[in-house]
């Protein structure tokens, strides 16, 4: 099967001299079209700055990064428009549903849609469709601050989905739940993972959804154990 | 989707305060630049009054604004017959205080010969001085209303014309009177010591038949510095075209209060840029984690622009125009003119819409270097 994200030899520090932190060291990984992977580690072992690095956030400080076949960071930027990219290929989701104050459910969905040059009807019709998918219909026109929190979370996985991008980042994604919800929203993910020949990425805490995954790695101060646990 | 306009009604009333608070600061510098219009008008209105093109004066003195210019009587007849005037009046200015319903009332009193150049133009209400004593055609700003009777020095004077706009440089409204009263008050309002003199009627230490100026209009083929030079070969008096007496007027008289709104004017522009600056910055500041995600999500660097430059633009406009139409129902009850050109107002819009474009040009350049990862933590 075909591999969405390679990276080799990535490593990451910040700052230098006596204050340096090497948040990753050598990390190698390769996720394949429709796995659905967890990072697993402890706090401060460089879960977010892997899931950044991958998301073209943050430029890995060495190593190689390889998005849907295409070379995009080998030691430097070989692609100009990131955002482009992220508009394009990548969905993020994070523990915070960072929706736009301003928006109502629907336009932040609505949104990325006409970002990426879809017509205004067009973005409207997939909003709808996947707000519904997603069981969020019915709150379409609220604003993010009148949704409760799984809602918010089901809104902004709608985003992250939109424009069917083939990478979906998820940095605790289920944190602000409770576990059924948690369940539910994992199910979700996998299942339009599933439909859009996606991989997921998700930093998790949340032992209860392990068995959401198909591949389960661990972080240790920065090092990525190759001793991936298949869940079965 | 206009994101400026989603942005701005969700965060409406706070939008809407700012727009209040900015229209209020551009109502105070419009209400500012209106004043000092109104005060370089006022000067001006009073000297263009009568439609003079020379002024006779005492030799040696500026004029009857400038300071104090006092002729003999009979110089109009002298002037009116040299080569080329067409027509002379004698005039003569002097501020009275006196009352009306209780209040004091400041009055500029003009004396003029009713017939000849120096009496109220333009009759807005009512009729001109008809009969040669007694009769006063005031501006409307002394309040004073037509069979109004006020007393000025020991007669009673009735008010049978109003007019507009006729104020001398230091705001107080004109009060057209004939020329024979306004010596008679003259006379009656003079030091003891003159009035001792007078009454012993003999020896008067100057005649009682002086007056401050003579004013001429010209045949349409004379040449003007001509009659000038003519004038001044009586050595006892001056002559200033219309033009040098404005210049006069706005060069000695009022300059230092012109100069005082001016530097005044200065110091509210440039706060005023300084606070709308600030506004827009801190606007943008507070907008920066919704930057940070937009830029997340995809947006191009056009979207945020957009989204900064538009409220900022927005935000200007608003409280320009919401400033100009406050200072514009409220101008007239002002104690002295406003005067508010549709140039001066454009002048505004245009330094506003650039401190915006500045201000908003400070905020795009931390909107575009904000890191996209800062959207993540919490
Ligand atoms: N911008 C930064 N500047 C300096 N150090 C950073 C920066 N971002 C992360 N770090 C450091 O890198 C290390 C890894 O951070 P990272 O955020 O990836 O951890 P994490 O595994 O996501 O932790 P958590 O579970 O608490 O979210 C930490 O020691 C952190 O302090
Ligand atoms: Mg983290």
């Amino acid at each position: 099967m075909q591999s969405l994200i390679e990276l080799s030899g990535v490593s990451k520090h910040f700052g230098d001299g006596p204050t340096r932190v090497d948040a990753l060291r050598d990390v190698n990984l390769t996720v394949r079209q429709g796995e659905v992977v967890a990072l697993l580690g402890p706090s401060g072992s460089g879960k977010t700055t892997l899931l950044n690095i991958i998301g073209c956030i943050v430029p890995a400080s060495a190593g190689r990064v390889v998005l849907d076949g295409e070379a995009v960071y080998d030691g430097r930027w070989l692609r100009r428009d990131l955002r482009r990219l992220r508009l394009d290929k990548i969905g993020f989701i994070f523990q915070f549903h960072n929706l736009l104050p301003f928006l109502n459910a629907h336009d932040n969905v609505a949104l990325v849609l006409t970002l990426a040059g879809q017509t205004a009807a067009e973005a409207q019709r997939r909003a709808d469709t996947l707000l519904d998918y997603l069981e969020v219909g019915h709150r379409a026109h609220s604003m993010p601050a009148q949704l409760s929190g799984g809602e918010a979370q089901r809104v902004a996985i709608a985003r992250a989905l939109a424009n069917r991008p083939r990478i979906i980042l998820a940095d605790e994604p289920t944190a602000a739940l409770d576990s059924k919800r948690a369940g539910i929203v994992m199910d979700l993910l996998r299942k339009l993972a599933a439909e859009q020949d996606a991989c997921i990425v998700a930093v998790t805490h949340d032992e209860k959804i392990y068995d959401r995954f198909d591949r389960l790695f661990h972080l240790r101060d920065g090092v990525l154990d190759n001793q991936e646990e298949f869940v079965t | 989707m206009n994101l400026a306009l989603r942005d701005v009604r969700h965060n409406l009333f706070r939008f809407v305060l700012t727009c209040l608070g900015l229209s209020l600061l551009m109502a105070v510098v419009l209400a500012m630049i209106g004043i000092y219009n109104g005060l370089v008008a006022d000067a001006l209105n009073i000297v263009r009054a009568p439609r003079a093109e020379l002024w006779v004066v005492e030799s040696g003195t500026k004029g009857p604004f400038a300071e104090a210019s006092k002729i003999p009587g009979g110089t109009r007849d002298a002037v009116a017959r040299l080569h080329g005037v067409a027509d002379a009046g004698s005039i003569s200015y002097q501020t009275v205080e006196t009352a009306h319903a209780g209040d004091p009332l400041r009055l500029y009193v003009i004396g003029y010969e009713p017939g000849r150049p120096g009496g109220p133009e333009r009759i807005a209400e009512g009729r001109g001085i008809a009969v040669s004593h007694f009769e006063i055609v005031a501006d409307r700003k002394t309040g004073l209303s037509i069979g109004d009777r006020i007393r000025l020095g020991r007669d009673d004077f009735t008010i049978v014309g109003l007019v507009e706009d006729v104020t001398n440089s230091g705001g107080d409204p004109a009060a057209f009177v004939t020329l024979a009263d306004a010596q008679t008050l003259q006379s009656q309002l003079a030091p003891p010591a003159q009035r001792v003199q007078d009454a012993r009627g003999a020896g008067l230490l100057e005649s009682a038949d002086t007056v401050a100026a003579v004013i001429a209009r010209l045949e349409p083929a004379a040449d003007l510095d001509d009659v000038a030079r003519n004038v001044r070969q009586w050595k006892h008096l001056g002559a200033q075209t219309q033009a040098q007496q404005e210049a006069i007027l706005l060069g000695s008289v009022v300059d230092r209060a012109k100069r005082q709104i001016g530097l005044f004017l200065g110091i509210l522009l440039t706060v005023s840029a300084v606070v709308i600056a600030l506004i827009i910055y801190t606007m943008t500041m507070e907008k920066l984690k919704q930057i940070a995600t937009l830029k997340l999500i995809g947006a191009p660097d056009r979207t945020i622009i957009g989204l900064i430059v538009q409220q900022s633009l927005a935000l200007g406009l608003i409280g320009w125009s919401f400033g100009l139409l406050l200072i514009l129902l409220v101008k007239d009850y002002f104690p002295r003119r406003v005067v508010l050109e549709p140039f001066n107002a454009a002048v505004l819009a245009g330094i506003i819409i650039v401190v915006c474009i500045a201000a908003s040009g400070l905020g795009v350049r931390a909107a575009l270097k904000v890191d996209p990862a800062t959207a993540i933590g919490g």
